[in-house]
């Protein structure tokens, strides 16, 4: 297995992240390196800013402090033709989806290949049945986006994700509110694309099991900073409180059961409910 | 919708749409008869030209030839001096046409009417006529007809 | 919170906007230009926001004619002066009724249907991932929006004023008895091409540019929410109605009033 502490054998490196928004602290120097070729999983409680990381991979905010290097280049300092020129490597498929709604599945998968090149037709058909064939949607080419299900929609917005072969594919959320087998479905999707076309994967989730099935590396967010980090493997068997109650569904823990509150009993005398 | 469909759409909407702005211009403004045509300007001046507008008709016979294209003060003799822009094809006005301020019905707008005289000349860019009637002051003629009826009386 | 700091927040938040507003049409103007290239863009918009208006415009154009019709001819009969018929309901048209009635017309059924249609792209990801497919928002949703309501609603407004024409024609000339040839003369007599034919378009064409505007940014700066997606098409249909009633008087008192 590569080493992923070597400099060469990291696609993203994220140093001493700092940022906040509307006075929230939401990182406080937070150090990712995500290598090359690998699944990487991000894993956090709810609301920790995980899925903020992507769109700073992507350029879509700006750090306080700190610099998120994607294959060796500085996000935060390139100029707006090299960002747009570094974002057609990468895909990226939301939580939502957000497939093009007045597009078909067809279109969709078509999108990013009519904007970036000129290829004819024959050619862009070619490319789109083949990733279509490669997410089982091949027959489901001529439906609007309002006609899938749930699971075929994320499958579709991987389909388009990979649609120009990037160097880097992000998911957000890839396993929330599905069912089983559309869950089932999307875990293996990953896998294979990953290890099919030889790219590099950020699944960015909180479903530890899905996550653990097919990561090569786990990071753990927490508390602005990253809590712990390791394989599947090392995680499972940490010393660390913090990663034990996220990796085994702890109700209490480092991150506590209660809202922070005064005295239960003091509380009960009280006249006024907002004092 | 397929491509060619929302293409023709599209296609009689603008041909809808400028076939409007045509209609508006031709048919409801006149563009062809108002500003199309090339005119030749005389001068005539009055000493009185009531209500009378920039862009009111000059008519000769009732037939209208053209429009009063500007209206100022002589600086001598404090008269009105109304440009009237003719149309070029009625370029044999003779020299001693008359002009008149005249009033459409009893209330109705002002235009200057035209008429021609028996000279072998004709008029010009930048002529004037000489002959003039000035506007009829509908205060004035009742003023005066009240006048000269207290006069009989006495 | 009292209703003095309540009322300096509404300021601060009225000046935001309007600021994010200007910045946002300067993009827009910019994306513009660049998106000329892809014609093909603006044609399917021009068909979105155009050519689904027409028929609201030309049956609403076709009975604010006809009742001019009526009307004009009810007042103007009492002083003898029905031949003026056609020249009352041209300028009616031409000058405020076209492109005013057009353009509320137009934000009502145009523009909330922009800004829904903005709001919901990006509520549910869409402009977002368009960006992460190093594709600008600006240029390939905005843009051709914005250049499709700019050169449709003067179209309908000259459409609508037509009509609205043709309608006080059929209720003066068909049912009242004027003559034709009368309704079209007083018409021609009266309506001047530059003063009120021209001045009318160029007012269809500022109120389209504005009521895009507003409906394009609307959509754009909607909290990202269904509820806020609501609200912005609300907004969207209030301001505009009342940002075109407001230019109209300033547009009128510009290009009316001499002489």
């Amino acid at each position: 297995m590569p080493d992923a502490t070597r400099p060469q054998e990291r696609l993203i490196e994220i140093r001493d992240l700092r940022f906040s928004f509307g006075g929230n602290q939401i990182y406080d120097g937070l150090d990712v390196a995500i290598p090359r070729g690998k699944v990487t999983a991000i894993m956090g409680p709810s609301g920790c800013g995980k899925s903020t990381l992507l769109n700073f991979i992507g350029g879509r905010l700006r750090p306080d402090r700190g610099d998120v290097l994607v294959n060796g280049e500085s996000v935060p300092s390139l100029n707006r033709g090299d960002l747009f020129d570094l974002r057609k490597q990468m895909g990226m498929m939301f939580q939502s989806s957000a497939l093009l709604t007045d597009l078909t599945v067809f279109e969709n998968v078509a999108f990013p290949l009519r904007e970036h090149t000129s290829l004819p037709e024959a050619l862009i058909k070619t490319l789109v049945l083949s990733k279509l064939q490669l997410v089982g949607l091949r027959g489901a080419r001529s439906l609007m986006p309002s006609e899938l299900s749930g699971g075929m929609t994320r499958r579709v917005a991987l389909a388009r994700a990979i649609a120009l072969d990037p160097l880097l594919v992000m998911y957000d959320e890839p396993f929330t509110g599905l069912d089983p087998i559309s869950m089932g479905i999307i875990v293996k999707l990953i896998r294979e694309v990953n290890d099919a076309l030889e790219m590099t994967s950020v699944v960015v989730t909180h479903d530890v099991a899905e996550a653990c099935s097919i990561a090569d590396y786990v990071y753990l967010l927490g508390n602005k900073k990253v809590v712990a980090h390791g394989t599947p493997e090392q995680m499972r068997n940490t010393e660390s409180d913090d990663a034990r109650q996220f990796m085994a569904g702890l109700p209490d823990g480092p991150v506590a059961y209660h809202y922070p509150a005064r005295d239960y009993r003091e509380d009960l005398f009280l006249e006024d409910l907002n004092e | 919708m397929n491509r060619n469909a929302v293409d023709l759409w599209v296609g009689l909407f603008v041909v809808a749409g400028i076939a409007a702005l045509t209609m508006l211009a031709l048919r409801v403004g006149n563009l062809s008869a108002a500003n199309t045509t090339d005119t030749y300007k005389v001068t005539a001046k009055f000493g009185n030209i009531g209500g009378l507008n920039v862009k009111a008709p000059v008519t000769m016979a009732g037939v209208r030839i053209g429009r009063v294209s500007r209206i100022e003060i002589d600086r001598e003799d404090y008269s009105a001096v109304v440009e009237l822009a003719v149309e070029r094809r009625y370029d044999n006005l003779p020299q001693d046409t008359s002009a008149a301020i005249l009033t459409s019905g009893l209330l109705g707008a002002q235009y200057v009417g035209l008429e021609p005289g028996g000279d072998e000349t004709y008029l010009k860019e930048g002529d004037r006529i000489l002959i003039t009637q000035s506007a009829v002051v509908l205060e004035q003629l009742i003023g005066q007809m009240l006048f000269s009826k207290a006069q009989g009386d006495g | 919170m009292n209703s003095v700091s309540l009322l300096g927040r509404w300021a601060i938040n009225s000046v935001l906007r309007l600021g994010r507003a200007a910045v946002f049409l300067a993009v827009t103007l910019i994306a513009s230009v660049k998106i000329l290239r892809r014609f093909r863009l603006v044609v399917q918009q021009v068909f979105a926001v155009g050519v689904l208006t027409v028929l609201i415009i030309v049956v609403s154009g076709l009975f604010v004619g006809m009742v001019l019709g009526l009307q004009g001819y009810n007042t103007l009969v009492d002083f003898g002066a029905e031949s003026s018929l056609g020249l009352v309901v041209a300028l009616s048209l031409t000058r405020e009724l076209g492109p005013v009635l057009t353009a509320l017309l137009f934000a009502g059924r145009a523009g909330s249907a922009l800004t829904a249609e903005i709001g919901l792209m990006k509520a549910t990801e869409q402009l977002a991932a368009m960006e992460m497919m190093a594709v600008d928002p600006m240029e390939r949703v905005m843009a051709p929006r914005f250049l499709a309501g700019f050169v449709a609603m003067p179209l309908l407004a000259a459409m609508f004023t037509a009509i609205g024409i043709v309608g006080g024609h059929l209720i003066g000339v068909g049912v009242l008895g004027v003559d034709s040839g009368v309704y079209w003369s007083a018409m021609q007599e009266g309506v001047d091409v530059y003063d009120d034919v021209l001045n009318g378009a160029i007012k269809s064409v500022v109120f389209g540019f504005v009521v895009t505007w507003i409906a394009v940014f609307e959509g754009y700066d909607a909290v990202p929410t269904s509820e806020g997606v609501s609200r912005a098409t609300t907004r969207t249909v209030v301001i505009a109605s009342l940002a075109v009633l407001g230019l109209d008087f300033l547009l009128t008192s510009l290009m009316f009033t001499e002489v």
